[in-house]
């Protein structure tokens, strides 16, 4: 501990969450659960994704009510209306995706909706920077409170993000994975301020999945698994392996099924591919990559964000014809793919990180989604036949346990895990021949990733060829035959089954010459 | 656990309803409202709207708009008309090319798909924006009218060519007719062929259909392309209808056009919404400036009616989807 330790004889709580419920069209999202915050410490709450955290923090935000329970601040129960009256109330929160208005200054950002004004009405532009420039003195952050945020970095922008919540004076202040996106520089000015919050008094609500940062900053810690509650502690008395324990709530060796070994024909196998930065010339986001992928081989591509996988993977799916170069082969035959379409026809299938944006047509039934990539298999004389679709996807809705009322409710209503579900159903609808899947388990609950995990293992039995990118090392480690690590755009390591450690690995994806 | 298509299905009748509940009072305040001369004539009236929202409903599904529906309506009509009636001189060869009527309407044709076509490659190509692409058509084409017609109607078509607008067939005038088959044409295409998927998927999530290896702008292009044939029909038959081609034909369709879409529950953002809703929409519409007519209501006053009708249904629709999440 290096701030004076809070008093342990904590005062009232500043806020108190009890009995929250909260459910959406197909998913129980969170039940019974509670939450509290004294004065002076942080509380981390965490949970695998999935597990509610999210809900509460847009809930304790007054993004929406809750479905039953009740919030207490300062032993006064409240009800927001909209998040305006929760930050009127003294709750400030800093979200995952950052709220700023990229077209607006930093002063401009900081003071939305609450504008300094002049005797006469009009804005009183001179203040507001000039408050404005103090508290970017106040959070260190070096920059002109007139520049637009638009022309920050992410990690200048989570700043910013702070310094609103210092303005509104809040008495709470939640963060959802504020580490996520930013430098080791930016996360030591960010925990500096988290003390400096603490010390003025101030509750923190801190979400995260990094359980080694939370030994700087966290006082208090609760645990939700599958939208319950459950556990409460004080972090100095809680191990790590016991943190892990609460999440996860079984060993993770369960997890993972792998049943499968590879063949010996080569599947896949892409040559010196390299991929020019669109915007910035001379700059690659994939550099000069060459691999190759067996027959019913699970092939694991770990890199830590901004290696280039996403990039390697879409550039190998045809998605940058103009700007990559370079070779790739599929059973022996070259194809190197112009565009999606061409890549479907040769046998290839991408199920995207981002499913909601790239993978699904949220506002279209689980039918008009799973066949979208096959339409010509459901026709008859150019005409879709209905009883053909419903054949078919109620097929892998069984194969893949999607659980959905009907094939026509549209995705939208899903869970996350079954809404990746129905994603690779579209593709195995395909019959490919190599199935690319980044960061397939992202954002889903733990039984739903034991059933893709089955899924793939099953897969790559009957042969298929699967490259899985992931920034999960358990996951990585545990589903792959072999294990391919990117730094910067280029390939730095290659493990075997068995032969990777996660030291290993970490050291192999950190870019070399920074931090 | 069916509630989600409950609802669907009670938007739907929403405005089904809305419609049923029009014709009932109208037949009860007026004797010369449910009549089948009237009932056809309503029909009659509508079938131009009709052509020219199917061909909207299928651009906005496809997540654009299209504002040159009335321009490229009054291009394709002169075209026919002027073809029709003075054929196509050519003084360098010292020829003159006489056109027949079935002539006369595949130029038409050709007219509303060329320029369809031209908004879609100004839209996938040269990627502007449907909005600003479209605004651009609508005065090109208005233009090119005026340059083809030198700002006078054609008139004196021919009874032949006459008969598309105002002929019957079975007692039925022949516009219902071929209005109907185009709705029936549209419903096949959008409910039963893989075309008409790739459209709602393109509308619903550009990004996603790309990736699922349609042809997005192969995608598109078609359907303006549809868009401006389906304007070019309407061409066809107003100028028929009148026995003239008058340059300032189609002016503020695409108003109405979008509107009767809106009113059927068609989402501007694209990916939802449904044929049938369009056909209610231009029911509704043309039931409502009907009904006024015939209970003497003035002209301008239709005007207000039809704007606060469609904000109404739109706001029903939201409070719909609003349920649905």
């Amino acid at each position: 501990m290096n701030e004076p330790a809070a008093n342990p004889h904590v005062p009232r709580p500043l806020l108190e969450a009890r009995g929250i419920s909260k459910s959406f069209p197909g998913v129980r999202a969170l039940d019974d659960v509670q939450i509290t915050v004294h004065p002076g410490r942080l509380n981390a709450l965490l949970g695998e994704n999935g597990a509610g955290k999210s809900t509460l923090m847009n809930i304790l935000a007054g993004v929406f009510p809750p479905d039953a329970g009740e919030i207490l601040l300062a032993g006064q129960p409240v009800r927001f209306k909209n998040p305006r009256a929760a930050q009127q109330a003294g709750i400030a929160i800093i979200f995952q995706e950052l709220n700023l208005v990229p077209g607006l200054t930093i002063a401009e950002n900081i003071f939305l909706g609450r504008e300094p004004r002049t005797a006469s009405g009009l804005l009183d532009a001179a203040r507001m920077n000039r408050e404005a420039a103090a508290l970017l003195a106040e959070v260190e952050l070096d920059a002109d409170p007139r520049t637009p945020v638009g022309q920050l970095r992410v990690g200048a922008q989570q700043v910013v993000e702070i310094a609103r919540a210092l303005s509104l004076q809040a008495r709470v202040i939640i963060m959802d994975e504020p580490t996520s996106a930013i430098t080791r520089h930016e996360v030591a000015v960010l925990f500096r301020l988290i003390r400096q919050l603490k010390a003025r008094g101030a509750g923190v609500i801190y979400i995260t999945h990094k359980l080694d940062e939370l030994k700087e900053i966290a006082d208090d810690l609760t645990v939700f698994r599958d939208g319950r509650f459950i556990a409460a502690r004080t972090f100095a008395g809680t191990s790590r392996e016991e943190m892990v324990r609460l999440m996860v709530g079984r060993d993770l060796t369960d997890l993972f099924p792998k049943t499968s070994t590879p063949g010996t024909a080569e599947r896949l196998r892409v040559q010196r591919l390299s991929l020019r930065h669109p915007g910035r010339p001379g700059d690659f986001l994939v550099r000069d990559v060459s691999f190759s992928v067996h027959a019913g081989e699970v092939l694991g591509l770990f890199g830590l964000m901004g290696a280039g996988r996403t990039e390697l993977l879409q550039a190998i799916f045809g998605l940058h014809p103009r700007h990559a170069t370079g070779e790739v082969w599929l059973d022996g035959r070259a194809v190197s793919p112009g565009s999606p379409r061409a890549a479907i026809a040769a046998g290839l299938a991408l199920a995207p990180e981002d499913r909601q944006r790239e993978g699904l047509v949220l506002s279209h039934s689980v039918a008009e989604n799973a066949t979208l990539a096959c339409l010509a298999k459901i026709c008859r004389y150019g005409l879709l036949q209905p009883a053909r679709e419903q054949e078919l996807v109620g097929g892998y809705v069984e194969r893949l346990r999607i659980r959905t009322p009907t094939l026509r409710q549209a995705v939208r209503n899903l869970s996350g895990g079954n809404q990746q579900k129905v994603v690779l159903a579209k593709w195995l609808a395909t019959e490919p021949r190599v199935l690319l899947l980044d960061e397939p388990t992202r954002g889903i609950d733990i039984n739903a990733k034991k059933e893709i995990y089955t899924l793939v293992d099953e897969l790559a039995r009957a042969g298929l060829s699967v490259v899985m990118v992931s920034s999960e090392l358990p996951e990585i480690l545990a589903m792959s035959d072999r294990i391919l690590v990117m730094a910067t755009g280029g390939l730095t390591a290659e493990f075997g089954r068995g032969a990777a450690t996660e030291e290993a690995i970490m050291q192999a994806a950190l870019p070399a010459g920074k931090n | 656990m069916n509630r989600q298509s409950l609802t669907v299905q009670l938007r739907r009748f929403q405005s089904l309803l809305a419609l049923v509940l029009m014709v009932a009072a109208l037949s009860a305040a007026s004797p010369n409202f449910l009549t089948v001369d009237n009932t056809l004539n309503v029909l009659r009236q509508i079938s131009i709207n009709l052509c020219l929202s199917l061909g909207m409903t299928l651009v906005i599904l496809s997540g654009g708009i299209d504002l040159s529906v009335g321009s490229v309506l009054a291009l394709a009509g002169a075209v026919a008309a002027g073809l029709l009636k003075n054929g196509l001189a050519l003084p360098s060869l010292n020829l003159l090319i006489q056109v027949t009527v079935p002539g006369a309407i595949v130029v038409g044709l050709g007219v509303g798909m060329v320029l369809g076509w031209a908004n879609g490659v100004a839209v996938t190509r040269f990627k502007l924006p449907p909005f600003v692409a479209t605004l651009g058509m609508l005065s090109i084409a208005r233009g090119l009218t005026m340059l083809w017609t030198g700002g006078f109607p054609v008139t004196g078509l021919g009874d032949d060519f006459g008969w598309l607008g105002t002929g019957h067939w079975l007692g039925i005038p022949v516009p219902v007719w071929i209005s109907v088959a185009l709705v029936g044409a549209c419903l096949l295409l959008t409910r039963r062929t893989p075309f008409g998927r790739h459209l709602y998927a393109v509308g619903g999530n550009e990004r996603a259909a790309t990736l699922s290896g349609l042809a997005v702008n192969r995608i598109k292009i078609m359907v303006y392309l549809l868009g401006g044939a389906l304007a070019a029909v309407a061409g066809l038959l107003v100028t028929a209808r009148l026995d003239s081609a008058t340059p300032n034909a189609g002016l503020g369709y695409e108003l109405d056009s979008i509107a009767a879409v809106v009113i059927g529950g068609t989402s501007l953002a694209g990916g939802r919404g449904s044929i049938l809703g369009t056909v209610l929409g231009c029911l509704i519409i043309g039931v409502l400036n009907n009904g006024l007519f015939l209970l003497n209501v003035s002209p301008f006053w239709q005007q207000v009616v039809k704007g606060a009708v469609i904000l109404v249904a739109v706001a029903a629709d939201k409070a719909g989807s609003r349920r649905d999440h």
